[in-house]
């Protein structure tokens, strides 16, 4: 069976944001899956005339080890400015979380950024400890975060 | 803020199905999001539409902002602050669309999360519920407990989530009594907008849940104490109380403590091939 896993956003409730599309195998991945970047289909769906920047292209970091692999998530716009994260991943288990880019431009973003981003660290590897699918309640800012770390679960082949 | 929609399929679907179903989520922005100037909502609300003008998903939206709105004595309202915005139901509705959808293209288990609201179809795995983690409004990185089920919705409702305040459209002032509160049940379309009356109700949507069929609910208090109703603990581990005898304190959840959702009427979930 294959998993598919992406994240989709849109202005439904606010500012427009990324659309992202991966899949990847079920198989433990040695090295991530050849579709990383954004495929050419999900880009060809219409991203509505938005107020935000076009999506950022997806760096793919893949330097697999033999113990880990660290993978880089697409970046995802948000109001604020674009969020993306890295996750390591070790034995199936995530190990880090580095945020590489965060909104920064202005005070009010600092100010979100030093109490939600630490937060957002824990938050993910608190929920892969629960082992869930998913996560109902969280904050704003996750939705530039979660889309991101999804999508680098997706290419690390959680 | 945008709203983030995260696709889980299990199973091997075409990518027509998913394409699909991202179209529709777009579609519905042009004509629903607030946020657009000429989105058929907007003009809607501006006099310049009439719902004969609007596609036929228009009315059908009004038209369920309606039934809830009865269903939770005005707490859920399409005309939040006098302004037209039926945007708490849009979302709800479009994502159990799209599952179902992604469900005509041949999935038989998959999760939609549309901005931390989920609608769920099937299992996760064989034999293998899902399981939707409630994030813990105080403590952000906490899970406050988590939700296993297939085949149903959750949605949750917060100040947590945007930071915005939900009004109790009744005293006109934002809802202060819960910090979050959950709601599951079969169908995001309606749980998604419960939810939000729920919040607004405050204390009082404890009996109000305990009353819908098909409807349970966990809250976290603004000052920290959480509630959950009455289904939610007899559906969970512990045993249902008998006729006569005093019903058991509702437990407090926290941490690893689950609830395991089955809709009264849910058939069971297909085997997996």
């Amino acid at each position: 069976m294959r998993r598919a896993a992406f994240a989709v956003v849109t202005t439904l409730v606010g500012l427009v944001l990324l659309l992202g599309f991966k899949s990847h195998a079920m198989a433990p991945a040695a090295s991530p899956p050849a579709a990383v970047s954004t495929p050419s289909n999900a880009r060809a769906t219409p991203a509505p005339a938005g107020t935000t920047a076009a999506p950022a292209p997806a760096p793919s970091s893949a330097a697999p080890t033999a113990a880990a692999s660290t993978v880089t998530g697409s970046a995802v716009a948000t109001r604020w400015g674009p969020v993306q994260v890295q996750v390591t991943v070790a034995n199936k288990r995530i190990t880090a979380v580095t945020v590489l880019q965060a909104p920064a431009s202005n005070g009010r973003d600092q100010q979100i950024n030093s109490y939600a981003l630490p937060q957002l660290k824990a938050e993910t590897l608190a929920a892969q400890s629960a082992n869930i699918d998913m996560v109902s309640g969280a904050t704003y800012t996750s939705t530039g975060y979660i889309g991101s770390l999804q999508s680098a679960l997706d290419k690390a082949g959680r | 803020m945008g709203t983030v929609f995260s696709f889980d399929i299990r199973d091997d679907v075409p990518a027509d199905a998913l394409t699909a179903a991202i179209g529709w989520l777009h579609w519905v922005d042009r004509v629903f999001s607030p946020y657009r100037a000429d989105s058929e909502i907007s003009r809607l609300g501006r006099g310049e539409l009439t719902v004969a003008d609007c596609p036929p998903e228009v009315a059908e939206v009004l038209d369920l902002a309606k039934e809830i709105a009865r269903v939770s004595d005005g707490y859920f309202t399409e005309r939040p602050a006098g302004r037209f915005d039926p945007s708490g139901v849009v979302k709800g509705w479009a994502v159990e669309r799209a599952s179902d959808l992604v469900r005509a293209g041949g999935s038989a288990h998959h999760a939609i999360n549309g901005g931390g609201d989920v609608q769920l179809v099937g299992a996760a795995a064989p034999g293998q519920p899902w399981r939707v983690g409630i994030a813990d409004p105080f403590h952000p990185g906490q899970l406050v407990t988590v939700v296993t089920g297939h085949d149903c919705a959750v949605a949750t409702s917060g100040t947590a989530e945007r930071g915005t305040h939900i009004v109790n459209p009744h005293s006109g002032r934002p809802a202060r009594e819960l910090a979050s509160i959950t709601l599951v049940g079969e169908h995001l379309r309606t749980v998604d907008a419960y939810a939000t009356a729920a919040f607004a109700m405050g204390s009082a949507a404890r009996a109000w849940v305990d009353q819908l069929d098909g409807i349970e609910a966990f809250a976290v208090t603004a000052t920290g104490a959480s509630w959950c109703s009455r289904g939610w603990a007899e559906v969970g581990a512990t045993p249902a109380p008998g006729p006569g005898i005093a019903p058991a304190p509702e437990p407090v959840l926290r941490g690893d403590a689950e609830l395991q959702y089955r809709p009264a009427t849910a058939t069971p979930a297909t085997l997996w091939p």
